[in-house]
C-alpha cells in the first residue's frame, strides 16, 4: 500500500522502490562468501604455477567444482547488489543510471554464467 | 528554470579524517575493486575451459610483475573487504555500535588484513615456487 499522496505519485519521486530484499541478499551471500573466500584463497594457492592439465585434475574435484561454483554465484550476485548501490549513489543523470543498472544486472548475469560454465566444462574433463 | 550555482559547504577539505570514515569508503573502494579483480577471474576460468594455449598465455600474463600486482591489490582488497564484512554484520545483528568498540574492531580489521595478506602471500609463493 503506497502511503503517497495522488500528486506524489503522479510526480514519481521519493523512496526508490523497495530495499528490504536488496539488504537481507547482500547480508546472505556476505555470510555465504566468509568461508568460501578462505576455501578460495586455498583454490589460488593450488592452481597457481599448475599447468592445464593440473588445473583440469584439480577442478575434477566435486569439492574444488562445486565450492567454486557457489563462490561464483555468490560472489557476482554480492558483487551485483554493491556495484547496484554504487551506482545508484554517485550517478545523478538519470537516463545515464538506468543504462548503468541494466548493464550491470544483465553484464553480471552474463560475466557469471560463463564461469560457472568455465567451472563444469574443465570440471567435467574439459 | 535555470538552477542558480549556488556555493556548498566544505566537507572533505576541512573533515579531519577518522577511522570510521576512512574505513568505510576503503570498504566500498575494496568493494568496486573486486567488482574488476572478478572480471580477471572470470578470464582466467575462460581461458582455462578454452583449452591448454589459451590457459597458458592467460598464467604468463598473470605472471608478469604488472600481474602479480594486480594480484596483490586484489588479495589486499579481498582480505580487508572480508574482515571489515565480518565487522558489518556484527552491526548488522546489533553489536558493537560503543564507540570504543568501533574503534576496536576497526583497528583489528587493518591489523588482521595485514596478517592475512602477509600470511597468504609467504603460503601462495611458497607452495607455487
Amino acid at each position: 500500500m503506497s502511503f503517497k499522496t495522488p500528486l506524489g505519485r503522479v510526480a514519481g519521486l521519493g523512496s526508490a522502490k523497495e530495499g528490504t530484499g536488496h539488504w537481507w541478499a547482500q547480508r546472505l551471500t556476505a555470510v555465504a562468501l566468509v568461508p568460501l573466500s578462505f576455501l578460495f584463497v586455498v583454490f589460488v594457492f593450488a592452481f597457481a604455477g599448475a599447468d592445464h592439465a593440473r588445473a583440469v585434475e584439480l577442478m575434477g574435484n566435486p569439492l574444488v567444482a562445486v565450492t567454486l561454483l557457489l563462490f561464483i554465484v555468490a560472489g557476482f550476485y554480492h558483487m551485483k547488489l554493491g556495484m547496484q548501490v554504487v551506482i545508484e549513489d554517485y550517478v545523478h543523470h538519470e537516463g545515464a543510471k538506468t543504462v548503468l543498472l541494466v548493464g550491470l544486472a544483465l553484464g553480471s548475469f552474463a560475466l557469471g554464467m560463463a564461469a560457472v560454465f568455465a567451472v563444469l566444462k574443465l570440471a567435467f574433463g574439459s | 528554470m535555470a538552477q542558480a550555482e549556488r556555493p556548498l559547504s566544505p566537507h572533505l577539505e576541512i573533515y579531519k579524517p577518522q577511522l570510521t570514515m576512512v574505513l568505510s569508503i576503503t570498504h566500498r573502494f575494496t568493494g568496486v575493486g573486486l567488482a574488476v579483480g572478478t572480471l580477471f577471474l572470470t578470464w582466467w576460468l575462460i581461458a582455462a575451459a578454452m583449452g591448454p594455449e589459451a590457459y597458458a598465455f592467460t598464467q604468463w600474463i598473470y605472471g608478469t610483475w604488472l600481474g602479480y600486482l594486480v594480484l596483490f591489490g586484489f588479495s589486499v582488497s579481498l582480505f580487508y573487504h572480508l574482515c571489515n564484512g565480518i565487522r558489518h554484520l556484527f552491526w548488522d545483528v546489533g553489536l558493537g555500535y560503543e564507540m570504543e568498540t568501533v574503534y576496536r574492531s576497526g583497528w583489528s580489521v587493518v591489523a588482521a588484513t595485514a596478517v592475512l595478506t602477509f600470511a597468504a602471500w609467504v603460503i601462495g609463493l611458497g607452495v607455487a615456487g
